[in-house]
């Protein structure tokens, strides 16, 4: 099994690293994923839409490794993840919804502690903590505690955490939820600069104009089913008689319904 | 390797960058710990047993009566005060005294008569605080002693008891109920009665119908000349039920990391269960056992609490005390479903423990069926192997079995937690 990363100048727009097959998850007599497949490029960022308990996150979770499947395969550059210290999972980086970080911890610390996770050696620790601190724009703050962070920064540090062990495909379930438009507007740039670096980005959002803005491909989800997956301009052609300018929101919810769900 | 110690660092690091927490979580079992000791401690540096309050009230006056106070106060495990029958019934109620002892009047003359006769016995009237039985028994026995002692001194050698004996054999004749032959045995036997006492309380008659016994007290401890230092124990059982506190805030660390999507991460990084269990175990251990070790520290430094049986033999029950507290944390995690409402759980889990443990209040008070039952209640193992490496003074061996238990805990612990541990994070 070759795990060693390629470099990423060599990517190709094309290249499939990810390719999720009849992914399928029950809890009981729930099902929460069912027979779900898609494919995820390098320099692509694919949006995964869906109302809530559509399966969005038991998706997402299935990928990084925290559920194991019902029945279907994860595979990254052809290898099939499998069991909790599969060396396969160095190449995926997850941004949790949570804001998962130690508050009590000075940032740096935090980083440490998720690179050391990652079998990081201090010296290349070091090196990536420098530069995934300076990419979110918290060099500066790399010795302050996390308690003392506004809540875009936590974001930015959460997104920084994602991304230490420099892996090619990065899970990002709803990174801006509850951030400031400038915060918000920070973390999108960072994601285009990854796309353009040629990482492969699953983004989940309830945040239509988002996914608008950012992504090259969109699933949409629901009951535990893939609706749809096509690039927005796909979406609209479906729609007989949609104008270009047909709002994703509207498409979404013209294939999801309009009940509410929770 | 690198990701077992980077977790383990951090368990330290949060603990020790809450300094607040860090003094709370070494200073509360200390002051515990104190509170309890000085309630057991006694006179300082005596080895005297504690004695029973007791109020006696003597509404006789009689010979025999002040004989049995007289008594009373000579005895070494009472400390006996003379009261009027009002404030000793209050006294008892208040409960500023456990029992009271009321000698009503006419109870000499009663007393001796029922010695040499079959007739009314008189009664002696125990007051006594129902929330302190066992005080009550062991006044019961003692009163019993001195109540025989004083009636077979006054029926043997005192004036009482001369005329008792004269009255006896003039009601002999009369005892229609006798045979002739049992008449002239009782006869040979009050006469020989009242030649002994009209020799006046000769030396030799004095002190018949004693207790046929004294009782020299020794405290077994670790030996010769030393004290029982009632501050060993209690450092050892409130130590024991702060580290299964702290083992309760182990579990509720992980159940809480749980909630802020911190598992999230370490499940999605190549990292075994093993290592992500095994490095909260780790610091865990270290941190409880530094907390046991600092309250033992402040024990042996203020209240002359030592280490009287082996030191080794310490070294592995506190090591094994502090482990079993991590895996019965990492246990919490594993059954818990929300931090808020397994600590609840927890705790009462905790407080059943160290009270069957002995950790509170000696197990002996416990009935015998539940004294059994306690060997599966691994706080007592830990609480006894303390016990026995410290104020008990025993050695080594004494220290294997305790070990081996809380070790066998542990593994029960830490295999239920592999177990029922809630890997999936949706």
């Amino acid at each position: 099994m070759n795990l060693a990363r390629p470099p990423l100048v060599s990517w190709e727009a094309g290249d499939t690293v990810l390719v999720i097959s009849e992914l399928r998850k029950a809890y009981g007599s729930i099902v929460a994923v069912n027979g779900v497949s898609f494919s995820l490029e390098r320099g692509q960022l694919l949006g995964l839409l869906g109302p809530n308990g559509a399966g969005k996150s038991t998706t997402v979770s299935m990928i990084a490794g925290l559920v194991t499947p019902d029945h279907g395969t994860v595979t990254i550059d052809g290898v099939r993840l499998s069991g909790d210290t599969d060396p396969v999972k160095r190449r995926i980086g997850l941004v949790p919804q949570d804001l998962a970080l130690y508050d009590e911890l000075p940032a740096k610390a935090n980083l440490q502690l998720f690179g050391s996770l990652y079998g990081l050696s201090s010296k290349a620790l070091e090196g990536s903590i420098a530069r995934v601190l300076a990419l979110v724009g918290l060099a500066d703050r790399a010795h302050d505690k996390v308690k003392t962070f506004s809540g875009g920064m936590k974001r930015r540090l959460n997104l920084a955490a994602g991304l230490l062990h420099d892996p090619d495909i990065l899970l990002l379930d709803e990174p801006t939820v509850g951030v400031d438009p400038q915060s918000r507007n920070a973390i999108f740039e960072n994601l285009e600069q990854l796309k353009a670096s040629g990482k492969a980005l699953l983004y989940t959002t309830h945040y239509m104009e988002e996914a608008e803005r950012l992504a090259d491909r969109i699933v949409v989800m629901d009951h535990g089913r893939v609706l749809a997956d096509d690039t927005l301009g796909g979406l609209r052609a479906r729609r007989a008689g949609a104008a270009d300018g047909a709002s994703l929101e509207s498409l979404f919810l013209e294939l999801t319904g309009r009940s509410l769900r929770d | 390797m690198g990701a077992y110690v980077a977790l383990v660092r951090k368990d330290l690091q949060i603990f020790f960058g809450d300094r607040r927490a860090v003094i709370l979580t070494l200073a509360v079992p200390i002051a515990i710990a104190s509170f309890f000791g000085s309630i057991f401690a006694g006179v300082p540096g005596s080895d005297e047993p504690a004695k029973i309050a007791v109020v006696v009230v003597d509404e006789d006056g009689s010979t025999i009566s002040r004989a049995i106070v007289d008594g009373m106060q000579k005895d070494a495990a009472l400390a006996v005060t003379a009261e009027p029958l009002t404030q000793a019934r209050a006294a008892v109620q208040a409960g500023t005294i456990a029992v009271a002892v009321v000698i009503p009047s006419g109870f000499g003359e009663a007393a001796g008569r029922a010695f040499l006769a079959r007739t009314t016995r008189p009664e002696v009237a125990v007051l006594f605080d129902p929330s302190r039985a066992a005080e009550v028994s062991m006044v019961r026995g003692m009163l019993t002693g001195h109540v025989m002692e004083a009636v077979g001194a006054e029926v043997f050698a005192g004036p009482q008891g001369r005329a008792l004996v004269d009255e006896s054999l003039k009601n002999l004749e009369s005892a229609s109920a006798l045979s002739g032959s049992e008449r002239e045995i009782l006869r040979t036997l009050l006469q020989s009665v009242q030649q002994l006492n009209q020799t006046g309380g000769a030396a030799g008659t004095q002190g018949l119908m004693t207790v046929p016994y004294t009782v020299k007290e020794d405290a077994v401890t670790s030996g010769a000349n030393v004290a029982y230092n009632s501050y060993a124990h209690a450092f050892a059982g409130m130590g024991v039920q702060f580290l299964l506190f702290a083992g309760i805030d182990l579990g509720m660390g992980i159940l809480l990391e749980r909630e802020r999507g911190l598992w999230k991460r370490f499940r999605s990084a190549p990292v075994s269960r093993f290592t992500m269990l095994g490095a909260r175990a780790t610091s865990g251990t270290v941190l409880t056992l530094l907390a046991l070790l600092v309250s033992f520290g402040f024990a042996m430094a203020v209240f002359g609490v030592r280490i009287e049986g082996s030191i080794a033999g310490f070294a592995l029950v506190a090591l094994a005390c502090a482990i079993m507290a991590a895996t019965f944390g990492l246990l919490v995690s594993a059954l818990g479903r929300t931090a808020a409402a397994t600590r609840r759980v927890a705790t009462f889990a905790v407080l059943v423990m160290v009270m069957l443990g002995g950790a509170w209040v000696p197990s002996f008070i416990f009935p015998a069926w539940l004294q059994r039952v306690t060997v599966v209640i691994p706080a007592r193992w830990a609480v006894d192997g303390l016990d026995a490496m410290t104020w008990r003074g025993l050695g080594l061996q004494a220290a294997l079995m305790p070990t081996f238990v809380m070790l066998l805990f542990s593994a029960v612990f830490g295999a239920l937690t592999l177990w029922k541990f809630r890997w999936e994070e949706a």
